[in-house]
């Protein structure tokens, strides 16, 4: 069953910083009231609310409520990380869809105290916290260089494979005022950067920052009624702890639900304008290209290769930046990729503007429980990419 | 193939010694069966008394069959490494001051992957085998070895780091006059222990061995009563901050238990070496050491009991000498609660009746002190806190893991069977 007559508007974004005193509730009412002026509502007019946060300890989405002042009929909470705004997005679609809410303000948000990445890599998650973290504390370069290692050796993929991708986010970061990479970055300078858990090298890593992304989402009816740009919700698919039994991560979840994803949107991935991948590490976005049926399994560096993934190139992705370029904010980073592809089929998103950009596909990949990332989502979304 | 280690250079006096540090000791109250596994050596993981799953991480329930009864077993430690990295950046303090650090997934022959520690000589592609050791949090962590061993395998650093090995470090033996004194000082010199100190009560009085310690290499012989907390503490401004392994091995012992015995002056004396020599020696040498855990190549790193298998459970024919060894035993357990910070194992080694002239009327089997010497070095190898020597004590711990209360039963019908 589609998502008929519901769709995403006013996508907001927060301006990212590096460290901030500030707290995640601060963060999020930022982006809430962004989101909310961007639609000309009032925070009364939300009866829907969905949260994604790691540092709102020891609140929660409840706390939230009486803390912001909302008074919801509809309420939701949703630990998934990377995988967060596509969750977001289809679970706030459905009760829009079946009427139990009208207007859900999906947000995420976090803050980045100087010692907040440290403090939740040591208690991320029991099996983290038993089994990944005493051994060396690396966090998720340790995990990502581990599922990297093995990639490499079984695909023959190479850091200038993977240096593709970073080097193209960089460049599209450029046009993105707000990320938090300000400089360009060649081939060559991320070959030659600081080796941090090979072969994870230093561009290869995400820079942690505090910031907030929200959107809403409402009836077609009610938004184009208050004028508001539309993006549509053609298809979406999620997937918990797929393939237990594989080793190493070498898919994800996407592989299982691929068809679904493609058929309930009534296109194939050769209509796809844009791609937005969860970006932590570039091997999970090259992953995610063979997964979601760019190319087959194991040709994912054909692919990098071969196209261009830049703003302006055959095959744009990421085109804010990323997480890569733009920073990871937390949760936040689950919802950097599908806001951005609001404004993007909107044709709202100013000088990071894919031309005709029509049809979106984002996918969200999240938690590295143990020694994989436990949760994935897709979506596509389709506006009509005019300014 | 592994560098072996160089005897460590002199101290310098004038540089603070290193605070210890350690890797995260939190876990979850499943996980730390992989700690009492450790704690013996063993290489175990939760297997579905059900289905028969192996499982890891450590969990509740079966990841197949959603059994709840999920008890720990032996299982074969082989399997194949399938991907590698060298850390280089961590958020963990102990981990930044030994960078880099090797990590590996471990795919082992059970159907479970691992991600464990990687010693210097597997390679990613290699089969391996995994070690369960304890870290120097207390807690248990797998490193993945050589599957056939390999040249001077025990200095690698990450593998000694798991271990106490008296390789070129300091040891006090705390009785020379024991029994047992010559075997663990010629043990400890054949492990290339760099000094052994021999605590020597009662100087003035001559005994047999004296001879035969003062010949073994390394050997200092320095008077020490562990009856006497101002013997002790002389000592300790003596050798208190070279003490890298102390083997406490003073012991009273006589036959007896209560009705038999008039007054509690025997009682009084076996607690008084048993339980507060274990005290003294504890409030003297326990600060120093356990400021030194992380001291360099020869830093604190093991304190090591050697106490009756009937601390267990009361042997009625030795029956107050077995309560002073019990409430020893429950000392022990604070003392390595107390000496976790600084990384420093509590290694206790429990024996049955032993060869000499206070069990001189049991029946065999008895155990010899190069037995004691062998499972001392062999403990402190393996970074051991439990080592049950010889087939009585491996009996005992046995039926009291069965049943405590039965084991009871059975000790109370051995009163008068023993001699």
């Amino acid at each position: 069953m589609g998502y008929a007559g519901v769709v995403a508007v006013a996508p907001a974004s927060v301006p990212y910083q590096r460290f901030s005193i500030e707290t995640a509730h601060w963060w999020i009412a930022r982006a809430l009231r962004e989101t909310l002026q961007r639609a000309g509502l009032a925070p009364g007019d939300v009866d829907g609310f969905s949260v994604s946060s790691f540092t709102l300890f020891p609140d929660t989405a409840v706390g939230l409520t009486q803390h912001l002042g909302l008074t919801p009929r509809w309420l939701d909470h949703i630990p998934m990380g990377g995988a967060s705004g596509v969750a977001a997005l289809r679970r706030a679609a459905r009760a829009v869809q079946c009427g139990d809410a009208n207007v859900v303000a999906c947000v995420s948000g976090d803050t980045n105290h100087v010692d907040s990445f440290r403090r939740m890599l040591s208690s991320f998650s029991r099996f983290a916290q038993d089994a990944s973290y005493p051994y060396g504390s690396g966090g998720p370069n340790a995990s990502f260089a581990l599922l990297t290692d093995y990639y490499m050796r079984a695909f023959g993929a190479t850091r200038e494979d993977f240096g593709r991708i970073c080097v193209a986010q960089r460049a599209n970061a450029l046009c993105n005022p707000h990320a938090v990479m300000k400089s360009p970055l060649t081939l060559d300078q991320y070959m030659n950067a600081r080796v941090i858990s090979d072969p994870i090298h230093l561009f290869d890593c995400v820079m942690p920052v505090a910031g907030a992304e929200a959107f809403l989402v409402m009836r077609e009816e009610d938004a184009r009624a208050a004028g508001l740009k539309c993006a549509k919700i053609l298809s979406t698919i999620e997937r918990h702890n797929a393939f237990p039994d594989d080793p190493i991560q070498m898919r994800g979840g996407w592989e299982m639900d691929l068809d679904e994803l493609y058929s309930m949107a009534g296109c194939t991935a050769d209509d796809i304008d844009l791609l937005q991948t969860y970006d932590d590490y570039p091997v999970i976005v090259m992953m995610q290209m063979e997964d979601l049926g760019f190319c087959k399994k194991g040709e994912g560096k054909e692919f990098v290769r071969a196209r261009n993934l830049t703003i302006g190139g055959d095959f744009p992705h990421n085109v804010s930046g990323g997480q890569l370029s733009a920073g990871q904010a937390g949760a936040a980073g689950g919802f950097i990729g599908l806001v951005e592809a609001i404004r993007q089929v909107t044709g709202d998103a100013g000088p990071t503007q894919v031309a005709n950009a029509r049809q979106a596909l984002v996918s969200g990949f999240g938690m590295i429980n143990y020694d994989r990332g436990v949760c994935t989502s897709a979506a596509i979304i389709a506006g009509d990419g005019q300014p | 193939m592994t560098t072996p280690i160089v005897p460590p250079p002199k101290k310098n006096p004038q540089k603070r010694t290193r605070v210890p540090t350690r890797p995260s000791h939190f876990r979850s109250r499943a996980a730390l069966g992989l700690a009492a596994a450790a704690a013996e050596g063993r290489f175990m993981l939760q297997t579905c008394a059900e289905c028969g799953t192996v499982q890891y991480p450590p969990r509740d329930a079966c990841t197949k069959c959603l059994s709840t009864d999920l008890p720990w077993k032996d299982i074969a430690a082989t399997g194949k490494i399938i991907a590698g990295t060298t850390v280089h950046t961590s958020t963990n303090v102990y981990f930044r001051e030994r960078m880099p650090w090797r990590i590996g997934t471990i795919r082992l022959d059970a159907g479970v992957s691992v991600m464990c520690h990687v010693h210097g000589d597997v390679q990613t592609g290699d089969n391996a085998k995994l070690i369960n050791r304890l870290d120097k949090s207390g807690q248990a962590v797998l490193l993945a070895v050589p599957a056939g061993g390999a040249p001077n395998m025990e200095d690698d650093p990450q593998m000694r780091e798991l271990t106490c090995d008296p390789k070129f470090r300091r040891v006090l033996i705390a009785d020379a006059r024991a029994p047992n004194a010559l075997a663990l000082a010629k043990a400890f010199a054949a492990a290339q222990a760099s000094i052994i100190f021999m605590g020597e009560p009662e100087g003035w009085r001559p005994y047999p061995a004296r001879k035969e310690i003062a010949k073994v290499k390394g050997v200092e012989i320095l008077p020490l009563d562990v009856t006497d907390t101002a013997s002790v503490l002389e000592l300790v401004g003596e050798i208190g901050g070279k003490t890298d392994i102390l083997v406490n091995n003073a012991r009273y012992v006589r036959p007896g238990g209560i009705i038999g015995r008039t007054d509690v002056n025997l009682a009084k004396d076996e607690m008084e070496v048993n339980y507060f020599g274990l005290m003294r020696l504890a409030q003297g040498f326990g600060p120093g050491m356990r400021a030194r855990g992380a001291d360099g190549q020869n830093s604190a790193t093991a304190w090591v009991n050697i106490l009756s298998a009937h601390a267990w459970s009361n042997m009625p024919d030795y029956g107050a000498f077995s309560a002073s060894n019990a409430a020893a035993l429950s000392l022990s357990q604070c003392l390595r609660a107390e000496l976790s910070a600084g990384g420093v194992r509590v290694m206790n080694v429990f024996t049955g009746p032993t060869e000499d002239e206070w069990h001189q009327p049991l029946p065999p089997p008895k155990v010899a002190p190069e037995a004691i010497a062998r499972a001392v070095i062999a403990g402190l190898k393996d970074g051991l806190e439990d080592v049950f020597v010889g087939d009585v004590a491996k009996d005992l711990i046995e039926r009291w893991r069965a049943g405590p209360k039965i084991l009871e039963r059975e000790m109370i019908e051995s009163l008068g069977q023993s001699s």
